[in-house]
C-alpha cells in the first residue's frame, strides 16, 4: 500500500464538484432558454437603423396617415408592401423639400434606384405568412407589430417565435373579439374595416376615450383577452368567417 | 491455506490455489503492469481505431451530404440505420441481465463476468444511440426529441413508439452507466492503493471518490447497488419490448404481431450472451484468467444462450404459423414470396440456420466447454441476429400492400462503412477498457471466495501482517 495522494479535505472538494457537475448543465440550459427569449435574440423593442430616419410616430399618430397609404397591399396580398420612393415624394415634393434627412429619398427619386430599407419584421423562409388573411379576419396591426403608432425608429413588437404565433392559432377567439365596442359604433363595418377604424377612433376621440381592449392594443402589449364577453365576440367572428379552429394549428397551415 | 478445490458447492467458479492477494493481482496486473499487453492488443486496437476513423469519415460525409448517401429510400425508409440500431441495443442486454437479474437472484457466478458484460452494454448502447440520432437527418436538432419547454410550443408525440424509444434508450444508457460506475468504485480504491506511479494514484484516487472501505461505505454501497439492480431489472425487459413496439404498433405485414416483445427480448439476451462469450473466451485465454472465468461459467452461459435461442426459434415458427392462421393475404404473401422465395430468401434461410440450427449443438455438454465450437457458434449467432433485423425491416417494407412498394432495398457503400465503423468503435472502447479498467469485479470475486470457504485465510493473512 502506497501513501495516499489525496487528503481528507479532498472529499469536500469532490462533493462540491459533484453538485456543480449536476447543476452545470441545468444552469447552461436555463441560461440558453432565457437568452433565446430575450431581446438580445428576438430584437423586440430594439430599434433598427434605416437609411432615412422614418418615424411612424410622426406620420401615423401626429399626422394621422392611414397604414394603407404606404403599405398598400396589406389587405389583398401576402406582403404588406414597402412604399416606393414615389409614395414618399407625393408629399415630400411639396414639404421639407430641402431637408438633409430626406436627401436619400430625393437621390432615389432622381436616379430611379429604390431605397434599401432594413427589414425589421421577418419570418423564416419556411413560414408562409400571409398578411391579407390576418387583416381580413379583423386582426389589428398592433396585435403583432406592437405600438407602431408610438415608434420613432421602428422596432419589432413581438418575438415572432412559433410559440408566440401559436397562442393565437390555438385560441383565435382571444385575439379577434377586441373590436366588439367598435362593432357597436359601426355595425355595418366588416372586421377588416374595424381593424383600421381603431386608428381613426384614436385620431378623433383621443387615447382616453378608447375601450380597455382598444387601449391595450394602442399601447401595444395585447396578449389576448380573457374576459368572457370579448372571447364571445371573438367566437362570433370565428363562426361567421368559418375559421377552422381545429386545423388552424396544423403544421401545414404555415409550413407547406 | 484452505483450498477452494476442496469445497464441493460451486467448486468450479474459482479454480486453482487462490488467496485474496492472488485474486487481486490476477485482475489488477492488467492495469498496473502495462507491459502485459503485447502485439495482440496493439493490432486489435489499431484495427479498432482505424475503423473508428472510418466511422468519423462516414459521419462527416453524412452530415455534409445528408442521408441521401444511404441506401434507404421510400418504400424502405428504414435500412441499415435501424437494423444496426436494433442489433447493437440487443447486444447490450446480456450485461444488464447479468448485472441486475442475476444479482437479485443471488447468482454469484455473475461476479466474474458482470464487469465486462456491463462495459459491453454501455459501449453497445453508445454505438446503437448513434444511429437513430443520425437517422433523424438533422442530428443537431436531436434534442427536439425530448420534452422541454421550447420557443416552438411543440411537444413530442407521445403516442409514437419512437418517443418511447427515446425514453427507453436514454434511461437504459444512464442507468447502466451509473450502475457500472458505482460497481467500479471499490475496485478503483483497490487500484488507487496498489498503483505505484503518480498518475494511477491521482486518476484512480479521483474515480474512487474517497472510498475507504469503511463499514458505513459498504453499507451504503450495498443499499445503492441493490436499488440500482431493482431499477435495471425492468429495463432488461422494457427496452427491447419498446424497440419491438417500433414495429409491432404499425400495420406493416410481418410487424403487427403480439409475439414481438418477448421474442425481441429473448433475441437480445441471446445476442448479448453470444457477444459476452465472443469477448470472454479470448480474454480469459490471453490474460490467463481461466481460474476466474471458468469452464463452468462458459457452460452456464451456453445454456442460457441455448434457452433464449429456443425462444427465438419459437418466434420464427410462430411467424410462419400466424402468416397462415391470420388469414391475411399480405402476411401470407410476405412469407411465401419474400421470405421463403425471392431475392432475399438466402438471408432468411441463413437466419434460420444461424439462430435456429447452430445453437442446438449446445445440447451436448462436451461442446459447451469446447472453445472453438463456442466461438464459431457465437459468431454465427451475432450474424444471425443481424440477419433477423434485416428480415424484419427491409423485407417487410419492400413487400407491402401496394405494388409501388415492390422495390428492393440495397445498402450503399456508406451504410456498410458506418456499420463497420461502429464495430470499430466498439472494439476500440473494449480494448481501452481491458487495458485501463479492471475487467473482472475484484471485490465481488473476493466476496465469493470468502463465501466459498476462504474465510480462514483472512485471519491468517491479517495474522501474518501484524
Amino acid at each position: 500500500m502506497g501513501s495516499q495522494v489525496f487528503k481528507p479535505s479532498a472529499n469536500s472538494v469532490a462533493q462540491v464538484a459533484i453538485i456543480c457537475i449536476a447543476a452545470g448543465p441545468l444552469l447552461v440550459g436555463l441560461s440558453l432558454a432565457a437568452l433565446s427569449r430575450s431581446p438580445a435574440n428576438t430584437k423586440v423593442n430594439v430599434p433598427k437603423n434605416q437609411p432615412v430616419p422614418f418615424s411612424h410616430q410622426h406620420h401615423n399618430w401626429e399626422l394621422g396617415i392611414d397604414c394603407r397609404y404606404c403599405h398598400t397591399s396589406v389587405e389583398k396580398s401576402a406582403f404588406a408592401g414597402i412604399p416606393s420612393t414615389e409614395t414618399c415624394m407625393s408629399c415630400h415634393s411639396q414639404i421639407w423639400t430641402n431637408s438633409p434627412l430626406l436627401e436619400p429619398v430625393r437621390q432615389s427619386f432622381e436616379t430611379g434606384t429604390p431605397i434599401v430599407w432594413n427589414k425589421v419584421n421577418k419570418v423564416p423562409d419556411f413560414v408562409y405568412f400571409n398578411h391579407s388573411i390576418h387583416v381580413n379576419r379583423g386582426l389589428n396591426c398592433n396585435t403583432c407589430h406592437g405600438p407602431v403608432n408610438d415608434m420613432h425608429i421602428t422596432a419589432k413588437g413581438n418575438s415572432f417565435q412559433m410559440a408566440w404565433c401559436l397562442q393565437c392559432h390555438r385560441n383565435p377567439e382571444r385575439y379577434l373579439g377586441w373590436s366588439k365596442d367598435l362593432h357597436k359604433e359601426h355595425p355595418s363595418d366588416t372586421p377588416r374595416q374595424l381593424a383600421f377604424k381603431l386608428y381613426w377612433k384614436l385620431q378623433t376621440k383621443g387615447k382616453s376615450n378608447l375601450s380597455p381592449a382598444e387601449t391595450i392594443l394602442v399601447n401595444g402589449n395585447f396578449e389576448g383577452a380573457d374576459d368572457q364577453a370579448t372571447k364571445e365576440a371573438g367566437r362570433e367572428i370565428v363562426e361567421k368567417y368559418g375559421i377552422k379552429t381545429q386545423q388552424l394549428a396544423d403544421c401545414g397551415v404555415c409550413h407547406r | 491455506m484452505a483450498k477452494v478445490q476442496d469445497r464441493k458447492l460451486n467448486d468450479l467458479l474459482i479454480t486453482g490455489d487462490q488467496t485474496y492477494t492472488s485474486i487481486d493481482s490476477s485482475v489488477d496486473r492488467l492495469i498496473l503492469n502495462q507491459k502485459l499487453h503485447g502485439k495482440g492488443w496493439n493490432i486489435l486496437f489499431l484495427i479498432g481505431i482505424s475503423l473508428t476513423g472510418l466511422l468519423g469519415v462516414s459521419i462527416f460525409w453524412l452530415l455534409y451530404q445528408g442521408i441521401g448517401i444511404w441506401g434507404n429510400n421510400v418504400p424502405s425508409a428504414w435500412g441499415f440505420d435501424i437494423i444496426n440500431f436494433v442489433w447493437w441495443i440487443g447486444i447490450g442486454h446480456a450485461g444488464t441481465l447479468i448485472s441486475a437479474i442475476l444479482l437479485l437472484m443471488r447468482q454469484q457466478w455473475r461476479n466474474s463476468i458482470n464487469r465486462f458484460a456491463e462495459a459491453m452494454t454501455i459501449f453497445a448502447v453508445m454505438c446503437a444511440g448513434l444511429y437513430p440520432i443520425l437517422h433523424t437527418g438533422r442530428p443537431w436538432n436531436a434534442y427536439w426529441l425530448f420534452p422541454y419547454p421550447n420557443i416552438l410550443a411543440m411537444w413530442p408525440q407521445f403516442r409514437s413508439p419512437l418517443m418511447w424509444d427515446v425514453a427507453a434508450v436514454s434511461t437504459y444508457f444512464s442507468v447502466s452507466a451509473v450502475f457500472w460506475f458505482v460497481g467500479l468504485i471499490p475496485d478503483f480504491a483497490t487500484l488507487r492503493d496498489k498503483s505505484t506511479n503518480k498518475y494511477g494514484k491521482v486518476i484512480f484516487g479521483t474515480l474512487a471518490m474517497g472510498w475507504r472501505g469503511s463499514n458505513q461505505h459498504w453499507h451504503r454501497y450495498e443499499q445503492m447497488y441493490l436499488l440500482l439492480a431493482g431499477l435495471s431489472t425492468p429495463l432488461v425487459l422494457s427496452v427491447h419490448s419498446i424497440v419491438s413496439f417500433d414495429f409491432a404498433i404499425s400495420i406493416v405485414p410481418g410487424w403487427n404481431v403480439t409475439v414481438f416483445p418477448p421474442y425481441f427480448v429473448a433475441g437480445a439476451v441471446f445476442a448479448g450472451f453470444a457477444m459476452v462469450m465472443t469477448w470472454g473466451l479470448p480474454l480469459r485465454k490471453f490474460y490467463n484468467l481461466k481460474h476466474l472465468i471458468t469452464d463452468r461459467h462458459i457452460d452456464w452461459m451456453c445454456k442460457i444462450t441455448l434457452a433464449t435461442g429456443l425462444i427465438v426459434f419459437y418466434g420464427y415458427l410462430l411467424e410462419i404459423f400466424y402468416s397462415w392462421y391470420s388469414g391475411n393475404f399480405y402476411e401470407f404473401k410476405l412469407l411465401m414470396k419474400t421470405r421463403f422465395t425471392g431475392i432475399y430468401a438466402p438471408m432468411y434461410w441463413l437466419l434460420i440456420f444461424c439462430n435456429g440450427i447452430a445453437p442446438q449443438i449446445f445440447w451436448v455438454p462436451k461442446y459447451r466447454r469446447h472453445e472453438p465450437t463456442i466461438i464459431v457458434v457465437c459468431f454465427l449467432i451475432s450474424v444471425g441476429m443481424w440477419l433477423e433485423r434485416f428480415v424484419i425491416i427491409p423485407m417487410s417494407l419492400t413487400n407491402n400492400y401496394l405494388p409501388s412498394s415492390d422495390k428492393p432495398y440495397y445498402p450503399s457503400f456508406w451504410d456498410v462503412a458506418m456499420f463497420t465503423g461502429t464495430i470499430g468503435l466498439f472494439i476500440t472502447l473494449m480494448m481501452l477498457f481491458i487495458r485501463f479498467l479492471p475487467v473482472i469485479n475484484i471485490f465481488e470475486v473476493k466476496d465469493l471466495f470468502y463465501k466459498m470457504g476462504g474465510k480462514k485465510e483472512i485471519v491468517e493473512e491479517v495474522g501474518a501482517n501484524s
